[in-house]
């Protein structure tokens, strides 16, 4: 069964006999494929094709979800009558319902995020074979792999409502990993790299891949503990990504409004360094976040979040923004069969003028930090506490790589401190950052 | 009559097939150079319903189901899997499993299934929660809200949700084996938040496993749970900045075990050990741990989140001593890794959902008591961190150094616990860590059941458990520097 407009209208229609005033469908649909090479042999090799199906049923201000990987006429009907049912049992929410229908995207832009091209799968078992032999020559201590994966998805969503929105689009997405094994006085490091992009040809060569992978991995032998100080912090693309991604969360308008975030109340405010410029941005061609219209059908849209250290901005949809009394910014994100949240589309920091090597240069005594673990970040209070992996900056170089160590602030802190913002700036995922000097925190170690 | 769990017919005529279409399927999956294969069917309803507020405003229900197909030629697996149960899905499905074995197509050899099932019942349920009807889910959500702002008037939102799952599953493999399971599973998750002047913090707390709806209302564990988070909340309104550098750290009862976890379970899996990727790797017979320290994965106790009646390969889950007396004794194991590297079958075989291939993973994995009073080991600190309740927790297999945050955490000084610090990372290395154990309680104690282990982008229900132990030396990430 195809879902099309006369599917959605149908099921919309149906639900409307059951007494629901307003409904939502979401459906995905779409094929997958993976394959993971390790040691130049094929590990595993994965296939699926996938669908969903959701309906969001509203009954004045009681709402519920429902959602089904079964088309068959019976089990559609089960899901309208258990979602209409289970409406029933929820508690009226006078914020809740659909947007208003004049705000509904009426425009359908191509943001070229669907790469018809099929990849076999002997063409990904090459690719990751490649990459991960590459990876393996860049150093003779490289000698064990977790492997290389090539993965593909490319599907179709759909969307529509009781106010006779109906759009769809489809995406697709294609990656590259390598997680190569340095060994050296019998002592192990792993680390990895990846690309990802719409469409294939957007991927990074698996040769460059593979080599960045090798080099960041042997350069992490012989990491030892540093001893506990107050140091600057220096964040690479990657991990700038990671710390952008927790501002990301706590402009979450559904962090605001339960009071979940350091930053309620905050707008107008100046939150953040001067050089601090941070665009959600919905409509990037090609983008990895970028899409059509939003989970609700709104149109998406460019958002300053942060304008030079001010909170311009929080990303809402229409549930978040009734709460905070303010209009949707476009950001709804949907799970299939769930209610709306809000989320981020292209979420990025503006880069800055100084290159890298400049932004290390510039510490005479601190921390380049290339991985974080761990969860020890609280949004309501800002507080950070994480593991760390990176090298000891020694006079503006980096100096030996170090392990076993933690780095604590306060994301409030943080931002403010940052003293300065790279020019490296790469979409490599829907959360992007350039490299991040944060003037100081506090590591942890022996 | 529902509890029939094991009556295969059931499974099979549930999941709308035949013994001989199974076999039938099983036949084009199993070509010449495949070593192994099995379909693994799932049908899950999950609901879950939710607070904030004070407004129960939000529920969802879904169904899913689907088949996974597997073959395995060597170290290779090949996977399949839809979201349709039909013969013509299963058999396009076979097609690409087998393509790793690259075997030319056609019929494989594989023995008649015969029905078995699982020997024991660990998790009778008569009525799954997600059959109890929504409101009376509502009503304790309600009473959770209550409960929350009556603990104190500095509770200042309370959200919380319940969450349930109803799994059938059934796996049927090359050996003609076909056992079938149902798996319950909810969870109640609160988290408060305390707000004094101008400063907010939050506590979250929960509890559940694989048990009915009234399991919540028994020995008062919503209470329990909703006072907790309170409680929480409001403590943490008054804690300090927390200390960095290395301290001697005691972990109390309970949920800390998430440092065995981290520390060492995942560097026990079989997988890693047989690529030799695991900072535990070829250690079996070796010291990783003080003698004190006796650490188990037990995936047979009644009742809990970790719990199962058979792995995702239809394999009884067991008790494998991973540490005995502070010396390796062995891997958690799933089929191809246990015979890969000729160990035992432990039972460890999970995935996510048919969308996944299974790969070893933890149970519930918890230190056996010592027999140290918990007294006298905060009394035996001169200056320390006492640390109770945890976030989540992370690790790197290879080099071994793990993480995990303490959520409610106290300095102890001069064998005193005084006052509560802000959460904190504590960082370590797990083939060390465990050797600087110096004192076991006598206090084991497994966590509340809400634990979710990720590993390679799967989810699965994971159990942990600790007597309070003494850690002489672990390194605290907090912002004070001594």
């Amino acid at each position: 069964m195809r879902i099309d407009q006369n599917f959605t209208e149908e099921l919309i229609a149906r639900a409307k006999r059951k007494g629901a005033n307003a409904v939502d469908v979401v459906a995905v649909e779409g094929d997958s494929a993976s394959v993971q090479v390790r040691l130049s042999a094929v590990d595993k090799l994965s296939k699926a094709q996938e669908k969903r199906l959701g309906l969001r049923v509203y009954f004045g201000g009681r709402s519920a979800g429902g959602s089904t990987s079964d088309f068959s006429p019976p089990a559609v009907d089960e899901l309208v009558a258990t979602t209409c049912a289970l409406a029933e049992a929820i508690v009226e929410d006078p914020d809740s319902g659909l947007p208003e229908s004049a705000s509904l995207a009426a425009e359908r832009p191509d943001l070229d995020l669907y790469d018809s091209s099929a990849v076999s799968m002997d063409q990904m078992i090459d690719r990751a074979t490649r990459a991960e032999r590459a990876a393996l020559e860049v150093d003779p201590r490289l000698k064990n792999s977790e492997g290389a994966e090539f993965g593909s998805f490319a599907g179709r969503m759909v969307f529509a409502n009781s106010h006779r929105f109906y759009g769809e689009f489809q995406s697709s997405n294609f990656s590259c990993s390598v997680s190569p094994i340095a060994i050296e006085n019998g002592l192990m490091q792993r680390d990895y790299w990846y690309s990802v992009g719409r469409k294939v040809s957007q991927l990074n060569a698996p040769e460059a891949i593979g080599r960045e992978a090798g080099h960041r991995t042997v350069r992490r032998l012989g990491a030892r503990k540093v001893a506990t100080c107050r140091v600057p912090i220096v964040f690479d693309p990657e991990m700038a990504g990671s710390f952008l991604g927790n501002l990301c969360s706590a402009v979450n308008g559904y962090a605001i409004y339960k009071g979940a975030s350091y930053l309620i109340g905050r707008l107008g405010e100046k939150i953040a360094a001067d050089n601090i410029t941070i665009v959600d941005d919905g409509r990037i061609s090609g983008g990895l976040g970028s899409k059509p219209f939003d989970g609700e059908g709104l149109p998406t849209r460019k958002t300053m979040v942060v304008e030079r250290g001010i909170l311009k901005s929080y990303l809402l949809d229409t549930y978040a923004g009734r709460k905070l009394r303010l209009s949707s910014t476009g950001n709804a994100s949907r799970s299939v069969g769930e209610a709306s949240s809000a989320g981020a589309t292209n979420f990025y920091l503006a880069p800055g003028s100084a290159t890298p090597d400049q932004i290390i240069g510039s510490v005479k005594r601190g921390l380049y930090v290339t991985e974080l673990i761990g969860f020890g970040i609280n949004l309501v209070t800002g507080d950070y506490s994480r593991g760390a992996v990176g090298f000891w900056i020694e006079n503006g170089e980096l100096a030996y790589p170090v392990e076993e160590i933690t780095i604590a602030g306060n994301l409030k802190d943080m931002w403010l401190g940052v003293e300065t913002v790279g020019n490296d700036l790469v979409f490599r995922g829907r959360v992007a950052s350039p490299t991040v000097k944060i003037a100081e925190m506090t590591v942890g170690g022996d | 009559m529902e509890n029939e769990k094991g009556a295969k017919k059931e499974y099979l005529e549930e999941f709308g097939i035949t013994s001989r279409e199974v076999q039938a399927v099983m036949g084009k999956v199993k070509v010449r150079d495949v070593d192994y294969a099995d379909l693994y069917f799932e049908h899950t309803v999950a609901e879950s319903v939710s607070m904030e507020e004070s407004l129960v405003k939000r529920a969802s229900k879904s169904i899913s189901q689907g088949v996974g197909v597997r073959a395995t030629a060597g170290e290779k697996t090949g996977y399949a899997y839809s979201d349709e149960i039909s013969v013509r899905q299963l058999e396009q499905a076979a097609d690409t499993a087998r393509y790793i074995a690259r075997s030319p197509a056609g019929e494989g050899q594989v023995p008649a299934i015969s029905v078995g099932r699982p020997s024991r019942d660990l998790y009778p349920v008569g009525q799954p929660a997600t059959e109890v009807a929504t409101k009376e889910k509502v009503s304790l959500l309600q009473k959770i809200d209550a409960l929350a702002r009556a603990y104190d008037p500095r509770i200042k939102n309370v959200m919380a949700s319940f969450s349930t799952e109803y799994k059938m599953v059934m796996v049927a493999n090359s050996q003609g084996e076909l056992v079938g399971d149902l798996q319950p599973l909810s969870r109640l998750q609160i988290t408060c938040i305390a707000e004094e002047k101008g400063q907010r913090q939050m506590g979250s707390y929960g509890g559940g496993g694989r048990a009915e709806f009234g399991f919540f209302f028994e020995e008062g564990r919503w209470e329990h749970y909703t006072q907790e988070a309170a409680r929480q909340a409001i403590l943490n309104l008054s804690a300090g900045d927390a200390p960095a550098g290395p301290m001697t750290v005691v972990l109390g009862a309970g949920w800390p075990g998430i440092l065995l976890h981290e520390a060492i379970g995942h560097g026990l899996e079989a997988d890693f050990n047989r690529k030799k990727t695991s900072a535990f790797s070829d250690r079996v017979g070796q010291r990783v741990a003080s003698e004190l320290c006796t650490i188990v994965d037990d995936g047979t106790l009644p009742f809990r989140r970790g719990s199962l009646n058979v792995d995702d390969e239809g394999t009884p889950t067991s008790r494998t001593v991973l540490i005995e007396g502070g010396i390796l004794r062995g891997y958690i194991t799933d089929k191809l890794n246990a015979r890969l590297m000729g160990i035992p079958l432990t039972g460890n075989g999970r995935r996510e959902s048919f969308q996944c291939i299974p790969m070893p993973r933890m149970t519930n994995t918890f230190m056996l008591p010592g027999q140290s009073d918990p007294h006298d080991i905060i009394r035996s600190v001169k200056h320390g961190l006492y640390a109770v309740s945890f976030g989540g927790g992370q690790v790197d297999i290879t080099n071994g150094k793990f993480v995990f945050s303490t959520s409610e955490a106290y300095l102890i000084e001069d064998g005193k616990v005084t006052r509560p610090v802000k959460g904190a990372t504590l960082i370590g290395s797990g083939p060390e860590i465990l050797k600087k154990v110096s004192l076991v309680g006598n206090d084991m104690r497994l966590d509340e059941g809400i634990g979710t282990c990720g590993k390679d982008g799967q989810s699965v229900p994971v159990g942990v458990g600790l007597p309070t132990i003494k850690v002489d030396e672990i390194t605290v990430g907090g912002t004070q520097v001594a």
